[in-house]
């Protein structure tokens, strides 16, 4: 939705843009600035950062700039399974949601286009989890799923997991809590797509004789195309930066950390800004080469 | 048209799916539980007649308020103008400017928080109520911009023509017909920026210092067990969010309903 919004960037209305110049300027500048401020500067800091080496004083936590690009490479080789590990949680995470999403989207956004009062009321459903704290709705998975709660007996009963096996604190938890709290995301953008969509396309292509899935390969999932995408970014750049899902307190273990993870330790415990600063802008990296790469093969190239 | 009945069930599964964590929630809010609110103990209102009864949960919420307001009030008057100027006027610098507001959005959050707190660290501006502030503005002036935007674009500006035709000066033209015409877009994006800001943890927990918030509260309750007080107010706040969704979209159903008969 989000991401939609900014890719079809339509032709200014005119007629208005009379005295452009400096009132343009009012509206944007103070905005802009802003981000200039507190975004982008933030960023130049994090580089700055993440070139540091310890001081020669050799307190913790202090550090002089100097250009110690081997920061990066100290980095990857510490911290090189929590990197692969979040962008595989976040990839399979992405993937299940958009798997979940896709046929929920289509129902509130074609079949339900007759009842508008229906539609209206699934979408809030959708966005329903958003209006109660995130951190809550993830410790409420981690009790509902617990050992001794009626669902792992039950899973036990089945012989699903041995009994020696719990289900919080492996991977699979981790990618499970990282989808469900991840879905909204997908939905939204998938829904924005579909509800406009014509249906006059799907009776074209059955006139044809079409089947319905050559009709969905050929018309419906192209069309939604723009929706998928903004869905799978929308999803999958949060998770591969999430870190409370992963996090021992939470669906985790030590064994399940993520980059998030190992920013949070080095900035906030350790006092290690380098590394922390490092790792973040290792993260910033490969989600920017991904994000372009990914938008250039989908061909969506206004995307940005 | 085939088995449409199979696809209504599944559906419906996903959205209890999306629900369950959320009534379970709820449902503790009412759990009779002394410290750790995990196993069901009983039902009980005393968590609901006594909130801050536990620790310092209501300073955290009333600092999470105060910064949602407060972060909610500059977003929406920046991401406004923002909307405005983007959609009405063309400029050269267009394509830079989109690029900077979607920027925020597509970094993670984590990048977010440990750059703000770099540079509030290597400035040497201590972190606490003012940092928490300046991220959340940050992070919720695209999202305002994005929705603000989107009204901007079904504004006719043929009805901001004939108050000019009409010898409206151009502060009348604002506040008489733009304005009035925004103000739903202006309204779903103050609603959507507090609701980000109020329910931001990590971002918030790299600039906070001192300062504690509800989900910084939640967060460092988790490794002990958190308090029932904690389901309540996140189930209060929930339904009353509710509430305001579910009459917006009612409301909106019927207005679309009206205008299409």
């Amino acid at each position: 939705m989000a991401f939609a919004a900014f890719g079809s960037a339509p032709a200014p209305n005119q007629g208005t843009s009379r005295k452009s110049g400096k009132f343009v300027l009012a509206l944007l500048l103070p905005g802009l600035v802003y981000l200039g401020l507190f975004f982008l500067t933030p960023l130049i800091s994090l580089i700055m950062t993440s070139l540091e080496a310890p001081d020669s004083s050799g307190a913790i936590g202090a550090y002089v700039y100097a250009f110690n690009i081997q920061n990066y490479a100290d980095v990857v080789a510490n911290y090189l399974p929590q990197i692969l590990r979040s962008f595989l949680y976040a990839f399979v995470a992405t993937v299940l949601a958009l798997l979940i999403s896709y046929p929920l989207a289509y129902f509130i956004g074609v079949r339900m286009r007759r009842y508008p009062l229906i539609q209206r009321l699934m979408v809030t459903l959708v966005i329903a989890p958003f209006f109660i704290s995130f951190l809550l709705r993830t410790i409420a998975w981690k009790q509902i799923l617990s050992e001794g709660a009626p669902i792992m007996q039950w899973v036990h009963q089945m012989g699903w997991l041995s009994s020696s096996q719990y289900f919080i604190g492996t991977p699979a938890a981790v990618v499970f809590g990282l989808t469900y709290n991840f879905i909204p995301f997908m939905t939204l953008p998938l829904y924005t797509t579909l509800e406009r969509f014509d249906l006059r396309l799907l009776e074209a292509g059955a006139d044809l004789y079409a089947s319905p899935a050559k009709i969905f390969r050929k018309i419906t999932l192209p069309i939604s195309m723009p929706g998928v995408i903004s869905g799978t970014l929308l999803t999958f750049i949060p998770i591969a930066g999430d870190y409370v899902n992963a996090s021992r307190d939470f669906l985790g273990s030590s064994k399940t950390s993520m980059i998030g993870n190992m920013v949070e330790a080095d900035f906030l415990q350790n006092q290690d800004y380098p590394s922390a600063a490092s790792l973040s802008v290792l993260l910033m990296a490969v989600i920017l080469i991904l994000v372009s790469v990914y938008v250039k093969k989908a061909g969506t190239e206004d995307l940005l | 048209m085939r088995r449409p009945l199979g696809l209504a069930i599944y559906s419906l599964l996903a959205l209890v799916f999306l629900l369950i964590p959320i009534g379970y929630t709820i449902v503790f809010s009412f759990n009779d539980s002394t410290r750790a609110n995990t196993t069901w103990e009983g039902f009980t209102l005393r968590h609901w007649a006594n909130v801050c009864a536990t620790g310092n949960i209501c300073d955290a919420v009333g600092n999470s308020i105060l910064i949602g307001a407060v972060s909610t009030l500059i977003a929406t008057v920046l991401g406004t103008a923002l909307a405005i100027g983007l959609v009405r006027y063309s400029f050269r610098a267009r394509a830079s400017v989109n690029l900077l507001l979607f920027l925020p959005m597509a970094t993670p959050e984590v990048v977010l928080g440990a750059g703000l707190a770099a540079f509030f660290f290597n400035i040497g501006f201590a972190a606490g109520m003012t940092t928490i502030i300046i991220a959340h503005v940050m992070f919720c002036l695209s999202f305002v911009v994005v929705t603000v935007k989107a009204r901007v674009q079904t504004l006719d500006p043929v009805l901001e023509e004939a108050g000019r035709d009409l010898y409206a000066n151009p502060r009348q033209v604002f506040w008489k017909i733009t304005f009035p015409l925004l103000l739903p877009g202006i309204i779903s994006a103050a609603l959507l920026s507090f609701a980000l800001s109020f329910d931001d943890f990590i971002i918030t927990y790299f600039n906070s210092g001192p300062v504690n918030t509800f989900p910084k509260f939640i967060y460092v309750a988790a490794a002990r067990g958190v308090p029932a007080e904690a389901n309540v107010i996140a189930s209060a706040v929930f339904m009353l969010a509710i509430v305001i969704v579910l009459v917006t979209q009612i409301t909106g159903a019927f207005k679309r309903r009206k205008l299409s008969a």
